[in-house]
């Protein structure tokens, strides 16, 4: 049972086309993400659910009420839809106290006691109440914005890339305590980031957006592992794209003989592999020597980065390749743990865990 | 691009308040954030004691008058004192310049909100050339205004008169902040209210209008000290203010303790402004929070309220701008070519521009130490300089002359009445004009330039010269420009000091309407207006540029 149905949503601005044909439909309770790169009209599509602005076409309907539908719309402050944007939006003359409080009814005796549970409730203290928004940090500023939107009880929650001000570790962890929020509350919530491993992470469906249209929408780990083409494949994290023969379930690919995710056969196809599905052994060249069908590498580069390395492989032998030489001399790029990761230089051994997806 | 507009619109007041750039600036806070904290102290001390001491010397001098108001009232001793000021007379001109700015104010401020609110965020068409429109009325000095209206409605006299003609010849300046700080306002805050549920106008009552208050306060507070410095324009309509009547006992008992004990009242009631804006200004911050670049605003679409609207604009402007210039026109095609005296009218026009490039050019060389120091080494020393400065740009003009003619009759009499004295009394009139612009073109200046130049060889001084100054020069003449606009409309202080035989335009007109020869003074006012719509524009073009577009 959807809850948010969007259909054919489309949006020009003079004569750029910001969304072209939107289609997506939201289940009640759930997490979806929306991601793409900056200007293709991820935060178009969220200020028409907002309705801060009107569609020039289709329909926005919030459970079973029509929202929006061609160039009539319901006027924001009608919707019951909670934002919170990028930067907080915190009304700069007003308290933190009384931003929270912003919504609700200002004869309310309940008023103060349920902005004090609604700061509880995302983490603030009760200190910071009296405050003003430019004396608290960023965090505390996106937990005030979450707050305020919390306390109107909205039936859908928007969130405009609200953790991106934030820096690296608090973003995982404001990322991780808003998603348990939401999810303890009930609010139906729609992300909308530029960061894929936060989409993957957030939501429980995720729609991959560009230039105004969503190009898949599916669930963090179909997407990942099976996306539609090469520029979703890439967006979401660093792949391995091989071209192939297809046969028996069996992918040929200068990797060797490789699992697939299709039952049918082609002669030319383009494999998809993640990086991380490419395990490492070390070895010598010694090694080597009578065990044709194993695949060895030689590692050209390697970049410490901390917890996870980056490193170069460049095959040795190569199984049954379409273009063999074409793959040879690309070495592969892999991350790596960096406290055993192989050095430049040494062998290894290459070996490919799980499938391959096959591009369509 | 930023630090120029803002010094654009704080350089507006014509007449001797100069308040108008701190106020302004409060209201505008962002732009002293980013001005070159950078530099620090250590600058100060290593290359400017020159600098500094001239920057001391300036503020001194401006504190003159302000001095010797004291010093006469202390010399005067207690009981001549409360004698003059408690008497019923005195009472009489509180009362009137009290109701004056009660109502004229308020007034000003429901008219420029909603012209601001009109030209900036609505659909109303011609938006750009009504808010042009709106501006324009600065062109036309406070006192031509009135002329304009008492030879229309010969009738019009007293409080209401005074708060119809104040109110038109004097909402440009809470027009221009107001619509300034619309511009500047981070829409999403708006989307955010809506979102949590208040329609449009509760949105505009608790978001807007609160995140306005610096800009209403500022804009405000430069009205009400234009009120109370005004002279001409009361006198028109027959309404006695605390100005008119500290030049009425000028022209009667000359600079006795009577008017120098009116004008002690006049400068506390001006205190009494400056505090009541600093109360109601607050501590609170209102800049943008958070990161990132602001959305731009939607324009709201009117509908049905596009004709009510428009009506607004175009009653606006037929008053602030129709009247004066159908008057004008009506009484030059009345007088004809009579009343081009061309030798007299040259006379005036030559002297006028050589009294307005004089003092420009003595207001911005006065003001250059303070500019820098403020750009390149802020700290407690400079803000207390500052604020001497924009204290005595906030007196009214026959103050400040006042205490220039009893120093010079006291003290120093060759230099009474003398282009000296003159000059000296628009300097302290309209420096802190002179200074918001040069600071702005100053902190646009990088400081590396400075420094490279000085690693080149060249003394501090050359360095300073070479680099930053050459670097300020549109900004310098900009100011430069603003100061001359408003010698050239100046009459109060003029009269007071200038010279005998000296006739300025506003003197001119003023002498030629005091016989009610109005179809005589029309070519002065003409000339006046003229001369004034081209800085005028430039205001406009500036403070649209802010908002970067």
């Amino acid at each position: 049972m959807s809850f948010l149905e969007i259909s054919g949503l489309h949006k020009h601005y003079g004569p750029v086309a910001a969304l072209a044909g939107v289609d997506l439909s939201v289940a009640s309770g759930s997490r979806t993400a929306i991601v793409g790169p900056s200007g293709c009209g991820k935060t178009t599509l969220l200020r028409l659910i907002a309705g801060f602005e009107a569609p020039d076409q289709g329909r926005i309907a919030l459970d079973g009420e029509v929202l929006a539908n061609g160039g009539s719309a319901v006027p924001a402050h009608r919707r019951g839809i909670g934002v919170v944007a990028q930067d907080g939006a915190l009304f700069p003359h007003l308290t933190i106290g009384d931003n929270i409080g912003f919504g609700m009814a200002r004869g309310d005796d309940k008023r103060s006691e349920r902005i004090v549970e609604l700061a509880y409730i995302v983490g603030l203290d009760k200190a910071i109440l009296k405050r003003r928004p430019h004396e608290l940090s960023g965090g505390q500023q996106q937990r005030v914005a979450l707050a305020r939107a919390m306390a109107m009880k909205p039936r859908l929650m928007l969130l405009d890339e609200p953790f991106s001000a934030l820096d690296t570790g608090l973003r995982a962890s404001m990322r991780k305590a808003v998603a348990e929020l939401l999810e303890a509350a009930g609010i139906t919530t729609i992300l909308v980031t530029h960061d894929q491993a936060e989409a993957l992470s957030f939501a429980s469906q995720v729609a991959v957006m560009r230039e105004g249209k969503f190009s898949q929408v599916d669930s963090p780990r179909e997407l990942y592992l099976r996306p539609r083409d090469r520029m979703i494949a890439e967006f979401l994290g660093d792949a391995i794209i091989l071209p192939a023969k297809i046969s028996g379930g069996f992918a040929n690919s200068p990797l060797g003989r490789i699992p697939v995710d299709t039952a049918d056969n082609r002669d030319v196809a383009r494999i998809m592999l993640r990086p991380e599905q490419i395990a490492l052994k070390r070895t010598s060249r010694e090694g080597m020597s009578g065990t044709p069908d194993m695949l060895f590498g030689e590692v050209t580069e390697s970049e410490f980065g901390g917890s996870m390395c980056t490193i170069a492989v460049r095959l040795l032998n190569s199984a049954d390749p379409p273009d063999a030489a074409a793959i040879g001399n690309t070495p592969l790029v892999l991350r790596k743990p960096g406290m055993d990761a192989p050095a430049v230089g040494e062998i290894v051994r290459l070996t490919v865990l799980g499938k391959a997806h096959v591009f369509a | 691009m930023f630090p120029t507009a803002i010094a654009v619109l704080q350089l507006l007041p014509p007449g001797g308040s100069g308040a108008a750039p701190e106020l302004m600036q409060s209201a505008v806070d962002l732009a002293r954030s980013g001005l070159g904290s950078d530099t620090g102290q250590r600058t100060l001390r290593r290359t400017a004691p020159w600098i500094v001491l001239a920057a001391i010397l300036v503020s001194l001098l401006s504190l003159l008058p302000l001095a010797f108001i004291i010093w006469i009232a202390v010399q005067t001793g207690w009981e001549t004192v409360s004698a003059l000021v408690f008497r019923p007379r005195v009472g009489e001109l509180l009362v009137n310049t009290g109701l004056l700015v009660l109502l004229a104010v308020p007034i000003a401020i429901v008219l420029s909100v909603a012209l601001a609110w009109l030209t900036e965020r609505s659909d109303l068409p011609g938006a750009r050339l009504w808010a042009w429109l709106c501006v324009a009325p600065l062109a036309i000095p406070a006192f031509v205004h009135s002329y304009a209206w008492i030879t229309m409605v010969p009738r019009l006299h007293g409080l209401w008169a005074g708060v119809l003609v104040s109110v038109i010849a004097y909402f440009p300046f809470l027009y221009l902040t107001v619509s300034a700080a619309l511009r500047r306002l981070d829409p999403g805050l708006e989307d955010a209210a809506a979102a949590l549920g208040l329609g449009p106008w509760r949105v505009f009552l608790r978001v807007v209008l609160p995140q306005l208050r610096l800009a209403i306060c500022g804009g405000s507070l430069l009205v009400a000290l234009h009120l109370l410095a005004e002279y001409g324009l009361y006198v028109f309509i027959r309404f006695d203010t605390f100005t008119t009547a500290i030049v009425d006992q000028f022209q009667s008992t000359f600079n006795g303790p009577a008017a120098n004990m009116l004008a002690g009242v006049l400068v506390s009631c001006c205190f009494v402004l400056l505090g009541i804006e600093v109360l109601v200004r607050g501590e609170e911050r209102y800049a943008r929070v958070g990161s990132g670049a602001a959305r731009y605003q939607q324009r709201a679409r009117l509908g049905r309220a596009t004709i009510p609207g428009l009506l607004l604009l175009l009653a606006t402007t037929l008053l602030a701008l129709g009247v004066p210039f159908v008057t004008i026109g009506r009484w030059l095609v009345a007088g004809g070519a009579d009343v081009w005296r061309f030798d007299e009218i040259g006379l005036a026009l030559g002297q006028t521009l050589l009294l307005a490039l004089a003092g420009a050019l003595l207001a911005t060389v006065a003001a250059m130490p303070m500019a820098w120091i403020s750009i390149r080494a802020p700290g407690p020393l400079q803000r207390l300089l500052e604020g001497c400065n924009y204290i005595v740009g906030s007196l009214p003009g026959a103050v400040i002359a006042l205490a220039l003619v009893t120093i010079t009759v006291r003290i120093a009499l060759p230099l009474y009445q003398t282009l000296f004295t003159i000059l000296i009394a628009y300097a302290l009139m309209f420096l802190p004009r002179a200074l918001v612009s040069l600071r702005a073109s100053i902190a646009q200046a990088p400081v590396e330039l400075e420094r490279a130049a000085s690693s080149l060889g060249r003394p501090p001084l050359n360095a300073l010269w070479s680099t930053t100054i050459r670097l300020s020069a549109p900004g310098a003449a900009a100011g430069m420009a603003l100061v001359a606009l408003g010698i050239m409309n100046e009459l109060t202080a003029t009269q007071m000091l200038a010279p005998n035989g000296t006739r300025t335009l506003a003197m001119a007109f003023w002498s030629y309407s005091g016989e009610i020869d109005y179809a005589s003074a029309a070519p002065y006012a003409f000339i006046m207006v003229a001369m004034s719509l081209p800085l005028t524009w430039l205001l406009y073009v500036q403070s649209k540029r802010m908002a970067g577009r």
